[in-house]
């Protein structure tokens, strides 16, 4: 959005402003098609539970980080502006850490370091570079939460997954009804290892760029 | 010497950075197309890790852990600074890769200049912070324990995004399914290396 919309009145909602919130979640989806910030939804991925803290700590620090860039972005010399950068969300990270650790401490163990690696996320980096320092607060704000949220439902898809069918549960309850297991069905062990989170990563990009052919690899 | 050997060679193959833990993985996937530029990033990784570990160990014990502060004074004996670790070792990670970036520019150039992008983007490669916040997690007992774990994260992650680039390299022969060209594959490949990988679990050293 260019300067030149300041003296114009925007409404809140307008088709463009819709758009920075709707595109992330399909055709410039941060994970399936954009390929940044992998390491967390492979690690955190194995309880649906997890997932959910992770996509909300997520959402949250990047919704202010661009906002918080986005309002200094005149200030900031350019030469110095990764450091600004990291020091910024390393400062919100360190936020939802101290608020999880009082919260939800079983769910702050379990998520380890991976909380701490929300600032290398390169989601968050990558749009505070190509949005925030050239955008107004609002409509980066909405970026931020519209990337987010794309990043959040690939989370929250893979952890679906890896629960459901590794260990039979949701949130921690049991959803496969006993008679299932009474004919024969057994928990898939193999879904909770590390390396099925790379397949189930794998066949969501290859049905989503199935129904969104625009997105195949010519290359 | 045997202990240091040990977490060495554990930290190659058994806790994987790219296989177990997925750090990395951003660089892992973009930088993974030939060979050759794997090997020029895998060497910068290796080297950042192996020196950027060790610092941020002195830094742990000698700052911001509880009561590491007492060595200045008995009065900082009840100061808890480990709030602020986050903060601090992203800090020391951008500064050691400008450092090292200065030093390979000076004494080898052309080191420098075929290693090119890759060594600023190593900042917010996250094997690396992700390496700090490991050592920090496991309580290493010195600085070679955490050295020689810095060192043997580096080569894992190296053995991987090489082996990964051979494979890439070769499957461009092959008949992929359209939809899953290029990313797709790539993830699953990594999924059945990291299934490789795990038969390296359960060995003791």
């Amino acid at each position: 959005m260019s300067e030149n919309d300041n003296n114009q009145k925007e409404v809140l909602f307008s088709p463009k402003n819709k758009k920075l919130l709707t595109n992330p979640l399909g055709k410039d989806n941060p994970i399936n098609v954009q390929v940044l910030g992998i390491c967390s939804v492979l690690a955190i991925t194995v309880q649906l539970r997890t997932s959910i803290v992770m996509a909300i700590s997520v959402v949250a620090v990047m919704g202010l980080a661009n906002v918080i860039i986005s309002l200094l972005r005149k200030t900031i010399p350019p030469r110095i502006r990764i450091i600004v950068q990291l020091t910024v969300i390393a400062s919100l990270v360190i936020l939802v850490d101290q608020v999880l650790k009082a919260f939800v401490y079983d769910v702050s163990r379990q998520l380890s370091v991976f909380v701490g690696l929300i600032i290398t996320n390169c989601i968050i980096m990558g749009r505070l570079e190509a949005f925030a320092l050239q955008n107004k607060p609002w409509p980066s704000f909405l970026d931020g939460i519209g990337n987010a949220a794309g990043y959040a439902w690939v989370l929250l898809a893979v952890g679906f997954f890896r629960e459901l069918l590794g260990s039979g549960t949701l949130m921690g309850y049991n959803v496969i009804p006993g008679f299932m297991y009474e004919m024969g069905y057994e928990d898939n062990g193999f879904m909770i290892l590390p390396p099925m989170a790379l397949i189930t990563v794998g066949i969501i990009i290859w049905v989503h760029r199935y129904k969104d052919r625009d997105l195949i690899d010519i290359s | 010497m045997e202990e240091l050997v040990s977490i060495f060679v554990r930290s190659i193959f058994i806790d994987n950075m790219v296989f177990a833990y997925f750090l990395g993985m951003c660089s892992y996937l973009a930088v993974s197309r030939t060979v050759g530029t794997s090997i020029g990033l895998g060497a910068a990784v290796i080297f950042v890790l192996g020196i950027t570990v060790p610092i941020n160990y002195l830094l742990e014990n000698f700052i911001l852990a509880k009561g590491a502060l007492s060595w200045l004074s008995p009065r900082f004996a009840e100061a808890d600074l480990s709030f602020l670790t986050f903060i601090m070792f992203i800090a020391i990670i951008a500064a050691m890769v400008q450092l090292v970036e200065m030093i390979i520019e000076k004494f080898s150039p052309t080191l420098y200049s075929s290693l090119g992008i890759f060594l600023p983007l190593i900042a917010v490669n996250c094997a690396i912070l992700g390496g700090s916040l490991f050592m920090q997690e496991r309580n290493y007992a010195n600085i070679a324990e955490a050295t020689a774990f810095g060192l043997g994260s580096g080569v894992g992650w190296f053995l991987a995004i090489v082996g990964i680039a051979a494979i890439r390299e070769k499957i461009r022969y092959s008949n992929v399914p359209a939809p899953l060209r290029g990313l797709g594959i790539t993830f699953i490949i990594t999924g059945l290396m990291g299934i490789a990988f795990m038969s390296f679990m359960g060995i003791e050293l």
